[in-house]
């Protein structure tokens, strides 16, 4: 073999030159982006891609997996959705607005904007409250018509089962 | 039907679940894979393109190379290479674009999560690279997801008044879109083509798919990828539906409602419409507003003119229907302003209405970053632009800038500066 064994490999030279693009532009803003607080912006940086991927995704798949199981267990497999989608949702407006949600920001957003800074948790909560009220219902509707239908079968015997 | 288990795919992968997090079966979901993603991928192609251009425009709005007292990032360099100078027409033009940048950055949020949720296996892949450019390639994603969470992160707080990021919203998010921009655009080059050939099956998504992000060893699915991609839509519908409200006065912006600046307006009668920041809160005081103490100072061509409220009542009034629109993304409905014309004060001090300069307008406000701003030649010279002494037919309110506040079409908010105590003519 001439080819000497484990030699590095560059890869598209093409992309090599793309990347190299990248980086140059991404360099020359990161600079700026750098110049006052260099260690609190790289912290922020690095830490919301690490935040997310090593907290929050393990937080909310280890919830969906948690709610899968306690679900299947129960023998109702099929309702995972109508828990999942409403705590989905509802999850994601606390995560967007947790600083008006929380009421952290309540006394300087007051004083700025003469708005009420305190009505953001009541309303999550009826927000939240009316998309678990209308998943049950969808739940309940869905529910029915599958008792409707097995009964329309047991009437009908000769239908193929 | 979708994602059908694949079953005895490997048998090395045993019927326990692999504890490391680089062995593909580690990840269980039957919803990951080519097709999932490229339909995420294509949707941020369009939208934080849509984010990165809507901003640079409201960077241009603030006209920050007419003069320092503009210009939060002094050293853009040749970042600011696009730079021109911001027009009056159509007057809801900021209100539109700032509008639209923060209102779809919202909407874009359940987007972006569940694109990182669908590619996170990737992250933890092994070997680290399988070359040099493979190598960068992978620094170069922890710029694009850094970066991305970082941009949105700002812009989410800065929304809601919760300055905790490290530094100055406006160099932050500005440097920041750049080295996000600066690793999306080579990501979107090197994944588009690949997207695309993913998403011929957009109508009828594969039933089996191959492909390293499709778990050899899927769980059995509670949901269809279509169902899936539906919770996400649903996500930004949700976000969408409860902010897009605030860009409207009255019902629209009871809309609103988990989103600063949406439910009802402030107060009642001429002034309940939005307020970016109170009297109070940057510190004016009733005495140096009021009819005895407050003077206009208007200066230029080495000419002073002082003028009380009184003198400026004395001068044509002018009527105009214009919005505030404010860089977080909210905005009112025209409000019917009256006052004096900023280029009949230029021609206090010599200048002809129709080649009347820049102006440099300073604040009675104790602080704040846009105290003093500068307004350019066109925004002076455009019939609409007042120096506004009433809005809907009452004296303007203290919050709202009494006895004077500058009212110009399609400029970004804050250089609408209220209070205003002087102001200076000339080529800045």
């Amino acid at each position: 073999m001439r080819v000497p064994f484990r030699r590095p490999a560059l890869g598209s030279p093409l992309q090599l030159l793309l990347l190299a693009c990248s980086f140059a532009l991404a360099g020359y803003a990161g600079v700026r982006l750098l110049a006052d607080d260099w260690f609190g912006v790289a912290l922020w940086l690095v830490g919301a891609a690490v935040l997310h991927d090593l907290v929050l995704v393990p937080l909310y798949a280890g919830a969906d997996r948690a709610l899968t199981r306690v679900l299947g267990a129960a023998g109702h497999r099929d309702w995972t959705g109508y828990v999942r989608v409403p705590a989905l949702l509802s999850g994601l407006l606390l995560l967007v607005w947790f600083p008006l949600i929380s009421g952290q920001v309540a006394d300087r957003y007051r004083s700025a904007t003469a708005l009420s800074g305190d009505g953001f948790l009541s309303r999550w909560l009826l927000v939240t409250a009316a998309l678990f009220g209308g998943s049950a219902v969808l739940l309940v509707l869905r529910s029915l018509r599958l008792l409707r239908l097995r009964r329309a079968r047991k009437q009908r015997p000769s239908a193929v089962h | 039907m979708v994602c059908e288990p694949v079953r005895g795919v490997s048998p090395a992968y045993g019927r326990d679940m692999p504890r490391s997090p680089s062995s593909p079966a580690f990840w269980r979901s039957p919803l990951r894979g080519p097709w999932f993603t490229s339909v995420l991928g294509v949707v941020l192609l369009v939208g934080i393109t849509v984010l990165f251009v809507t901003g640079l425009l409201s960077y241009a709005a603030y006209n920050p190379d007419l003069s320092p007292v503009n210009d939060q990032t002094p050293d853009k360099g040749l970042l600011g290479f696009y730079l021109f100078a911001w027009p009056t027409d159509p007057s809801w033009l900021y209100r539109l674009t700032q509008g639209t940048h923060v209102t779809l950055g919202i909407a874009l949020i359940p987007v972006l999560l569940a694109k990182l949720w669908s590619v996170v296996p990737k992250l933890f892949a092994l070997p680290p690279a399988r070359s040099l450019a493979h190598a960068l390639e992978r620094l170069s994603l922890l710029l694009l997801v850094g970066g991305g969470l970082f941009e949105f992160t700002t812009g989410v707080l800065n929304v809601q008044l919760d300055y905790v990021f490290p530094g100055s919203f406006y160099p932050l998010h500005f440097y920041g879109a750049w080295v996000f921009f600066a690793a999306f655009l080579a990501h979107a080059v090197l994944k588009t083509p690949a997207a695309l050939r993913n998403l011929r099956h957009l109508r009828h998504e594969p039933p089996y798919e191959e492909g390293e992000l499709v778990s050899p060893n899927p769980a059995e699915p509670t949901v269809s990828r279509r169902g899936a991609l539906g919770v996400v839509g649903g996500g930004s519908l949700l976000l969408f539906g409860t902010t897009v409200g605030r860009g409207f006065d009255g019902p629209l912006r009871e809309t609103a409602l988990l989103v600063p600046h949406g439910g009802p307006e402030p107060g009642s009668g001429p002034g309940a419409f939005q307020i970016n920041k109170t009297a109070a809160a940057v510190g004016i005081d009733a005495r140096e507003t009021s009819e005895d103490a407050w003077r206009l100072v208007v200066e230029g061509n080495g000419r002073t003119v002082r003028l009380g409220r009184a003198a400026l009542l004395q001068l044509p009034l002018h009527n105009a229907a214009l919005p505030i629109a404010c860089v977080e993304g909210w905005s009112t409905s025209d409000q019917w302003w009256r006052g004096v014309r900023l280029r009949d004060l230029a021609a206090l001090v010599g200048y002809e209405t129709d080649t009347a300069p820049d102006v440099l307008v300073e604040s009675l406000q104790r602080h704040g970053a846009f105290r003093r701003s500068a307004l350019r030649d066109n925004q002076v010279r455009d019939p609409r632009s007042l120096l506004a002494l009433f809005v809907n037919g009452a004296d303007l309110t203290p919050d709202h800038g009494y006895p004077a506040r500058v009212i110009v079409p399609a400029a970004p908010g804050v250089l609408n500066t209220k209070w205003v105590a002087r102001m200076t003519f000339g080529d800045l």
